[in-house]
């Protein structure tokens, strides 16, 4: 499988993903964002990080770079796109995922272990995670506050397109389980096709039993299935 | 040519920041104060003598990129 992390002024989650994805023996290439091309890959990632120190909106200058042109020309083709943290935040700005992602409702940022419970496994992402599993994984944000209008919502609702959802470690999902405020405790969200996925926890950062755990794994597991 | 653009929530989004300013007025004794909406600020300086082309510009560059319209609203007003 090749991969590319593509990396903007201010990423600082490329390398987390590029040793997530080696690690997996993924054939990676970091794409710096004022290339014009893109390597032909079965995954684009997005990583996290404060792309252009998060000036007028988060992602809202990344999204404007010649190397998204060709991410969004992929992602209309087909391709996989793993939007993480800052780089769902690109994902929206740039169109390929609909609604918005506001500042924290408790205004702080946020950087801890939380819990999230998987709600649909029949995807590229996610399948090898069972329906309802929990998992812990790590955000660090201060704008993760999905929101997007009720039409969106119900589409999102109805057609499986929420892969995942913020609850405790008994996977009750309710307000006092919401980190930020998200909208129905969404912690990532897919286009219709499914082959976009755009979600505020890090995956990458809990792939070694060492420094963390590996509930994060599977995600790039399912990915090569 | 200066435009300046106002950006603040749409209505029905959530301000938190608006609200914390608001409750600290009311902490200062501003009882009257019914609410506050937090935004942002843009002067624009454009090389157009044409103050509709000129307009129109400054709606486009609202439009790509200086405001979010799913959750933002904008206004454009001439100042010079």
């Amino acid at each position: 499988m090749k991969s590319s992390v593509i990396v903007f002024p201010g990423s600082n989650c490329d390398r987390d993903v590029a040793v997530a994805l080696e690690k997996l023996q993924f054939k990676n290439s970091m794409i710096w964002h004022k290339e014009n091309v893109l390597p032909k890959s079965d995954l684009i990632v997005v990583p996290g990080g404060f792309s252009y120190g998060d000036y007028l909106r988060s992602g809202a200058i990344a999204a404007k770079s010649n190397i998204l042109n060709e991410v969004i020309k992929a992602g209309e083709r087909g391709s996989l796109i793993l939007g993480i943290c800052n780089g769902f935040q690109i994902l929206i700005e740039c169109g390929l995922l609909k609604g918005a992602l506001l500042r924290n409702s408790g205004l702080k940022f946020i950087s801890k272990n939380i819990f999230i419970k998987i709600q649909s496994n029949k995807n590229k992402f996610f399948n090898k995670y069972k329906k309802n599993e929990i998992l812990e994984l790590n955000i660090a944000h201060n704008e993760g506050n999905f929101f997007t209008d009720k039409k969106h919502l119900n589409e999102l609702e109805d057609n499986d397109l929420i892969p995942i959802k913020y609850c405790d470690k008994e996977g009750n999902i309710n307000q006092k389980t919401n980190p930020n405020g998200s909208i129905n405790n969404i912690a990532g969200i897919f286009n219709k096709n499914k082959n976009i996925l755009g979600m505020m926890p890090h995956p990458e950062r809990m792939v070694d039993k060492t420094c963390s755990n590996e509930d994060g794994l599977p995600l790039f597991l399912s990915l090569m299935n | 040519m200066k435009f300046a653009v106002t950006v603040t929530l749409k209505k029905d989004v959530l301000d938190p920041q608006g609200k914390v300013v608001s409750q600290t007025l009311k902490n200062m004794g501003m009882n009257n104060l019914s609410q506050v909406r937090q935004g942002k600020f843009f002067e624009i300086d454009l090389k157009e003598k044409d103050s509709s082309k000129a307009h129109n510009q400054v709606k486009e560059m609202c439009e790509k990129l200086l405001v979010n319209q799913i959750i933002e609203d904008f206004k454009i007003s001439k100042t010079e």
